[in-house]
């Protein structure tokens, strides 16, 4: 039972943290968030450089371009980067974190050397078309179709929650190939092109008034049948090879944040004035904040509890479900705690007299998201009953 | 970084969960309830080195670390294994024979307490107490206390008796020292916790499969499921907590040890309350009654929560910590 980071891991951690010192301040600072252009140029061109500096696809194998860093060294990567405000992965999320691990394992020569390469390097932008209004927790419900017609598949449906499709070049689409199928049977994988002929893309703001979303309207398109990765039918199991690239260590980025976003609680307490005094004077305020920050570093223990035992597996951890069902739930009290503590300077979304009220209010609203996006928690709560503690399974 | 069991410590662990499995199970615990103390059981738990664990092995001890105490601990904490073993461990070789179990040393922490009622466990089966204040470590014969004993205590494995005064005693060890052995006491006392967590997660969570309502097995409702759910993720994030506050006695260099101490002390014990808690709703009726076992746990629980510091205390302590800067 052992926490200290190897010698090696702290040499990969001074080397990095030198190289993120000059490079996160030459990155400038992020565009407005309704320029698009300005964004997907802001984000590529972190990914480019990351990319040079050789930290790019930091869990990908070598022979793909990837560091193929050491599940310790991951996590050093995401701290590190927490700790430097480096430009978060952004429009890259899709190709990076998914798409191109997908295509790594599942992926023809052909279909590996047209998209690698440039995922890695910046050059292509991915979207998600998985979800659909009626396939959302039960996704494989989805109804878009793909027939086939020559070497063409012709796809009607409409795809929603599409991040970054706006600015994306590519996108892993999910489709039903075999109506006739049980649901989880019938369904492909497709890497499609962007802006085809009978493709609508309509943003879709969320509760934060932004955002990244569209949902996608597909009419008729005709795309190529090189476009299908891995077999034909066989989308469900593509779909969740990528679950193997996932060890858990990307929380921990969220880990470094929120330590810091507790200590600036505990600042912003201490400016605010409560009943006549400042707010950090009111003991149960204080045990409040001390309670969610020793959370915080509990589910930090957890990230690191659930990546040595990845490591030592070669599987994720079943416990990473934990790690995420706590971790939301736990950032959206935290949401509700900085709300409380900057009272009615919360009416504004701008800063005001230097009090961070555009980052807690988004962080408050946007913390809503986090327990529905990628297996709200009450799903995540049925796998674990079923999957780990052996109970009676939902239907399916 | 290897966050995990190493083998030697998986040896230990099951070890002890198969000596608590033979010597401490539920019924032999029920057999307990009356005399609440068993000085059989104290020599065989310190035989198998549960006081002497930390104690180097040329003063007589097995020389190993926090993190293999907060392993043994967890064991002792899922069986309810009675008696003051948290106090006995931390005065081993503070306190001749206690690590060989010869001396039984009960202790009262007194730190951060001012006129509360007196209330020291096991009196009557103890051969010294030891007490923790602000300026020290005090050593007291038992003998010289006056009180009266409870005759319902809550935990029926902890009796205990109301003092009306307590001498001085002998001062033993500094206030430094005072205050290190109440930051040891307390994950400790989390990994008690955090085995009570488990324990009552596992006991709630097979109750669920075999009891059937409406003929299907209650375990099949989500509104039971996800209470299991959420009992076992308490109880994950308490194992992580409180062996990250064992690792980190070891090796202060990774980190805060009062923090992580505190850390542990907070989340081990809302596990164990919050699922002891479950447990006794997930069996129902059952739940309720003596016969159950399930009380037991809340009310270790609870003796548990009143040493070294409760939920409160421990969120103020790293409140103050996040606090020091800006």
């Amino acid at each position: 039972m052992d926490l200290r980071y190897s010698d090696s891991d702290e040499a990969f951690r001074k080397e990095l943290r030198e190289w993120l010192a000059e490079a996160v301040p030459a990155h400038g600072s992020p565009p407005d968030a309704a320029d698009w252009a300005g964004r997907r140029a802001y984000d590529t061109g972190w990914q480019r450089k990351l990319y040079d500096a050789g930290y790019a696809g930091i869990n990908w194998p070598k022979e793909y371009g990837g560091r193929d860093a050491s599940l310790t060294e991951q996590l050093v990567y995401y701290e590190e980067s927490a700790r430097a405000r480096a430009p978060y992965i952004g429009v890259n999320f899709v190709g990076i974190l998914h798409g191109g691990p997908t295509l790594i394992s599942e992926g023809t020569d052909v279909q590996k050397e047209r998209h690698i390469g440039p995922i890695l390097r910046g050059e292509q932008v991915w979207c998600q078309g998985f979800s659909e209004p009626g396939a959302g927790s039960d996704l494989a419900a989805l109804k878009t179709r793909a027939e086939r017609d020559g070497d063409h598949y012709v796809l009607n449906g409409h795809k929603i929650w599409t991040s970054f499709a706006q600015v994306a070049d590519y996108c892993e689409l999910l489709v039903r190939t075999d109506p006739d199928a049980r649901k989880h049977r019938g369904i492909s994988w497709l890497g499609i092109p962007m802006g085809l002929e009978g493709m609508e893309i309509r943003p879709l703001p969320t509760l934060t008034g932004e955002g990244e979303f569209s949902e996608v309207f597909l009419e008729n398109v005709r795309v190529p049948v090189d476009c299908l990765v891995g077999a034909e039918n066989d989308g469900w199991r593509v779909t969740n090879v990528t679950l193997a690239f996932e060890r858990g260590t990307a929380f921990a980025t969220d880990m470094v944040v929120f330590q810091e976003v507790m200590r600036e609680l505990a600042a912003v307490a201490k400016r605010v004035t409560r009943n006549g005094a400042a707010a950090w004077e009111d003991r149960s305020l204080r045990a409040e904040v001390g309670h969610l920050a020793a959370e915080v570093e509990a589910v930090w223990a957890m990230v690191k509890y659930t990546v040595s035992e990845a490591d030592r597996t070669g599987v994720p951890s079943v416990s990473a479900s934990g790690v995420k069902l706590y971790f939301t739930e736990l950032k959206q009290r935290i949401g509700e705690t900085c709300m409380r503590v900057l009272g009615r300077a919360t009416l504004s979304r701008e800063d005001v007299d230097g009090l961070p009220c555009q980052s807690f209010v988004y962080e408050a609203l946007q913390s809503l998201s986090m327990t529905i996006a990628a297996g709200s928690s009450q799903i995540q709560r049925n796998i674990i009953s079923e999957r780990i503690l052996g109970l009676p399974r939902e239907p399916r | 970084m290897d966050f995990q069991l190493s083998e030697d410590q998986q040896a230990l662990k099951e070890g002890v969960r198969t000596f608590c499995d033979g010597r401490i199970s539920a019924d032999q615990l029920r057999e307990l309830e009356k005399e609440a103390f068993d000085r059989d059981l104290w020599g065989e738990l310190a035989e198998m080195g549960v006081f002497g664990l930390r104690l180097p092995e040329s003063e007589g001890g097995v020389g190993l670390g926090s993190a293999d105490a907060v392993v043994v601990f967890e064991e002792l904490g899922r069986c309810l294994a009675p008696g003051p073993l948290v106090w006995s461990h931390l005065l081993a070789g503070r306190v001749e024979g206690a690590a060989s179990g010869e001396c039984v040393v009960g202790g009262l922490d007194l730190l951060g307490r001012g006129e509360d009622p007196v209330l020291v466990e096991h009196l009557a089966h103890i051969d010294a107490l030891v007490v923790l204040r602000e300026e020290g470590v005090y050593k007291v014969a038992p003998g010289s206390l006056e009180g009266a004993p409870i005759e319902t205590p809550l935990d029926p494995f902890t009796p205990v008796h109301h003092v009306a005064s307590l001498p001085e005693g002998e001062c033993i060890a500094d206030a430094a020292e005072a205050a290190q052995l109440r930051v040891e006491g307390a994950a400790l006392a989390s990994a008690l916790m955090l085995g009570i967590a488990e324990q009552t997660q596992e006991m709630a969570t097979e109750y669920a499969k075999g009891r059937e309502q409406f003929n299907r097995p209650i375990g099949s409702f989500q509104a039971i499921k996800h209470i299991l759910a959420d009992m076992f993720v308490r109880q994950e994030l308490a194992r992580a907590a409180v062996y990250a506050a064992g690792a980190t006695l070891d090796d202060p260099e990774v980190g805060s040890v009062r923090r992580a101490v505190s850390t542990a002390k907070l989340v081990a014990g809302e596990a164990a309350m919050k699922n002891s808690r479950s447990c006794v709703q997930v069996h129902g009726g059952m739940g309720y009654t003596w016969e159950m076992p399930v009380h037991y746990y809340l009310k270790r629980t609870w003796v548990l929560e009143n040493v070294f510091g409760g939920v409160e205390e421990h969120a103020l302590q790293v409140a103050e910590e996040i606090g020091e800067r800006g």
